[in-house]
Formats: C-alpha cells, sequence, structure tokens
C-alpha cells in the first residue's frame, strides 16, 4: 500500500493519505535537521558529559578505595592499640607483682632486724640479770661466810672453847668450798 | 487525537493513524525547504535540551554521592560503555561517544514520542536510513582502514568446506548489505507501528460501547509502547556494537 501510495504523496504534499515516511519530499530536510541534532549531541556529549562522568566515575572509584585503605589502616591501627594496652597491662601487673614482693622482702627484713635487735637487747638485759644474780650470790656467800665464821666463834666460845678466828676462817672457808 | 474526534462527529469511523507522522512547518506555510523549522526541527531540538538536561545539567554538581538525576546520567553512561566494552571489544571503546550519541538520541526521541501530541522523529525512515548508513559506513570504513584487504575475510568463511565458500560468501555480501536495511526498518518500523496502534485503539474509542475496551488496549498497547522505545534504543546500539566488532576483528 505504502509503495502504491508514495507516488501521488509525492505529488499532493504529505496531507494525503498513506505513509508520511514515504514522502520522499521532505526527507532532505529530516535529514538536514538530524545532522545538526546529531552533532550537537555528539559534541555535547563528547566534550562536557561524558568527560565529565568518566571523571565522577573515576573519582567515586578512587573516594572508595581510599576509604577502604583508610579503614583498614584504622583497624591495624586498633590492633595495636590494643596489643599495647595489653602490653601495658601485663607491664602494670608484673609491676605491681614486683613491688609487692619488694615490700614483702623490706617489711620481712625490717622484721627481721627488729627481732634481731629485740634479741640483742633481751641478751644484754639478761647478760646484765645473770650479772646481778652473780653478784648478788657472791655477796649471799659471803655474808654465808661471815655469819658461818661468826656462828662458828660463838658455838666454839658456847661449848668452851677459845676461839682461834684464823682456824675458824680457815675451816668455814674449806667447809663452803667443799 | 483531534482528527479522530472530527472524524467520529462526521458519522462514521475515520481513522487517520499516520497523520501523526505527517512533517509539517511549524511558522505556516506549505512547502517544505531543507532548511524549513519543521515539528521534526521542534523534537529534534527537544531532543537535544532534555539530553543536555540529563547529562550536562543533571552532572553539574560533579557529586561523588550522586543526586538521582546524576545517578541516571551515570547509568546511561555505564550501560553503553559496558556494551561497547563487552560486545565490541575493548579497543572499541575510542567509538563509544559516537555509540553514545546514537543510544541517546535513539532513546530520548523514542520516549519524547510516546508524550501525546508529540511527534515521533524515529518513527521516520529518513531518520534511521541516516542513523543505519552512518553505522554502515563507519563500520565498512573502520573496516578497511583498520584491516585492509583482510576486512574481506569477513566474507570468506574459512571454517566452511572450500566449495561452499562462494557460495557462502555471496549470503554473507547479501547480508552485509541488507545490514542497514534491517537496522533502519526496525527501529522505524516498531515505533511507527506501535503509534499508529494505539491511533487506531484511539479511534475505537469514539463509539461509546467499545471505548471502554478501546481505552483498556491503548493502556496495554502504551505499556508495550514503553517497553519497545527502550527495547529497540537498545537493540540498535547493541547491533552497532556487534557491527563495530566486525570491523575491528573481521576474522570469523
Amino acid at each position: 500500500m505504502a509503495t502504491e501510495t508514495h507516488a501521488a504523496d509525492a505529488a499532493q504534499g504529505a496531507s494525503a493519505p498513506g505513509m508520511p515516511q514515504l514522502d520522499f519530499s521532505n526527507w532532505g530536510n529530516q535529514i538536514f535537521w538530524l545532522m545538526i541534532t546529531l552533532v550537537v549531541i555528539y559534541f555535547v556529549l563528547s566534550r562536557i558529559a561524558l568527560p565529565r562522568i568518566a571523571a565522577v566515575l573515576a573519582e567515586r572509584q578512587g573516594t572508595i578505595s581510599n576509604d577502604i585503605a583508610t579503614a583498614e589502616e584504622l583497624k591495624a591501627k586498633a590492633v595495636d592499640a590494643e596489643a599495647a594496652y595489653n602490653q601495658a597491662l601485663a607491664d602494670a601487673r608484673s609491676e605491681a607483682q614486683r613491688i609487692i614482693a619488694e615490700a614483702k622482702a623490706e617489711i620481712k627484713a625490717d622484721l627481721a632486724q627488729a627481732t634481731a635487735d629485740a634479741d640483742a637487747q633481751i641478751a644484754v638485759k639478761a647478760a646484765e640479770g645473770e650479772k646481778k644474780i652473780a653478784e648478788i650470790r657472791a655477796g649471799a656467800l659471803e655474808a654465808v661466810q661471815a655469819v658461818a665464821a661468826d656462828t662458828a666463834a660463838e658455838i666454839v666460845a658456847a661449848m668452851g672453847g677459845k676461839a682461834d678466828e684464823k682456824a675458824i676462817g680457815t675451816a668455814v672457808a674449806n667447809r663452803m668450798k667443799g | 487525537m483531534a482528527t479522530e474526534a472530527h472524524g467520529a462527529e462526521g458519522g462514521g469511523l475515520v481513522f487517520h493513524p499516520m497523520d501523526q507522522f505527517i512533517v509539517k512547518p511549524l511558522f505556516g506555510g506549505d512547502a517544505i525547504g531543507l532548511f524549513t523549522i519543521t515539528n521534526v526541527t521542534l523534537w529534534m531540538g527537544i531532543a537535544i535540551v532534555a539530553i543536555v538536561a540529563l547529562m550536562v545539567l543533571g552532572t553539574a554538581r560533579r557529586a561523588t554521592i550522586p543526586t538521582r538525576t546524576q545517578s541516571v546520567a551515570e547509568l546511561a553512561y555505564v550501560f553503553v560503555y559496558k556494551m561497547v566494552e563487552d560486545v565490541a571489544g575493548k579497543d572499541a571503546v575510542g567509538f563509544f561517544p559516537y555509540v553514545m550519541t546514537l543510544f541517546m538520541f535513539i532513546v530520548f526521541a523514542n520516549f519524547l514520542g510516546l508524550l501525546p501530541m508529540s511527534f515521533t522523529t524515529t518513527s521516520h525512515f529518513a531518520v534511521t536510513v541516516v542513523l543505519a548508513l552512518l553505522v554502515f559506513l563507519t563500520v565498512t570504513i573502520v573496516g578497511f582502514a583498520k584491516n585492509g584487504a583482510k576486512f574481506l575475510g569477513l566474507f570468506w568463511v574459512k571454517s566452511a568446506p572450500l566449495p561452499l565458500r562462494p557460495v557462502l560468501a555471496i549470503i554473507e555480501l547479501i547480508s552485509y548489505f541488507v545490514r542497514p536495511v534491517s537496522h533502519s526498518i526496525r527501529l522505524a518500523g516498531n515505533v511507527m507501528a506501535g503509534h499508529a496502534v494505539i491511533k487506531v485503539f484511539a479511534g475505537f474509542a469514539a463509539i461509546a460501547t467499545i471505548s471502554p475496551v478501546s481505552v483498556l488496549a491503548i493502556t496495554a498497547m502504551y505499556g508495550l509502547e514503553v517497553l519497545v522505545a527502550f527495547i529497540q534504543a537498545y537493540v540498535f546500539t547493541i547491533l552497532t556494537c556487534v557491527y563495530l566488532k566486525d570491523a575491528l576483528h573481521p576474522s570469523h
């Protein structure tokens, strides 16, 4: 149908029934405007739009990979920080252990010192006491000797003898030794 | 639309499904010279404005986190870029702006043609034949420029038995020259047919008893046409890429 009416179309203009597409009288016009349109679109796209979109896409790709790299870096930092924290914790713990041990040793030493001092003092006091006791004992022996001599002289006198002081003293001394 | 209404008022059903395709001068007069400003000019101009609005103004902020308009522009870019890269090969990306121009023009012309009362530039063979011939000439020139006489190997099927090769060469040669014809008629034919069918249904809408069915049919056809508008642009572009691949790598 189209090819039959085409001749009539061309003759009568576009208003005739049939396919306006086959009205070749306006092809030149359409092709002219089409070429202009295509050239304009081509230049707008190739000079402005496409480089811009390519740049935006590349930039976005860069930003994304940058962000991922930064995130990885931060993650590594966090791991490091955790390790450092654990290290510090362990250090602090061992430091505390050390301080406790030191304090314990110090206290022990102090205690030993104090004990030793006290022992020494006690020993000194004991020695003093013993000395005093010895003195007292010595005093007592002398007194006993004197009393014994006196008593012996009196007993000798009472028995009617004449007390020889020297003999009595020697006898008492001999008895005391024996 | 107006013509159908007139026809219905005049009594019987009068269909003018093809009237929507008539090229008219915009500023009076009947004669259409080479430079006459017509409805073709108007709708191609609107297509340019729409493409500039999407691809240039939409991306003006160069946002790393795109706005909706910029997303669509990027989507179109990546869609066509991947198509060129995947179908025609990595060395064909130099043709990307060219293919993108074809795709953007066809897709916008098709969708603008779906607006009521609009004029569909891609429904005209004058337009699609030029588009197809541009592709055909590009492919042929690039094929010979890149491969020299080896480009003729496209017609000499080496994998076929020797006696068959001359026959196949004739078939290949014919199919090569039929390419621009099918390439152009497929696009214009699809677009034109859909629009014409919608007009026919619109004509039936003048009869009160049929009009609900008619309106439903128009709705369904319109939905189909939305698909066709995109698919035909896609088909045209991907075939361009396939032909470009032949030009760059002519071996079978």
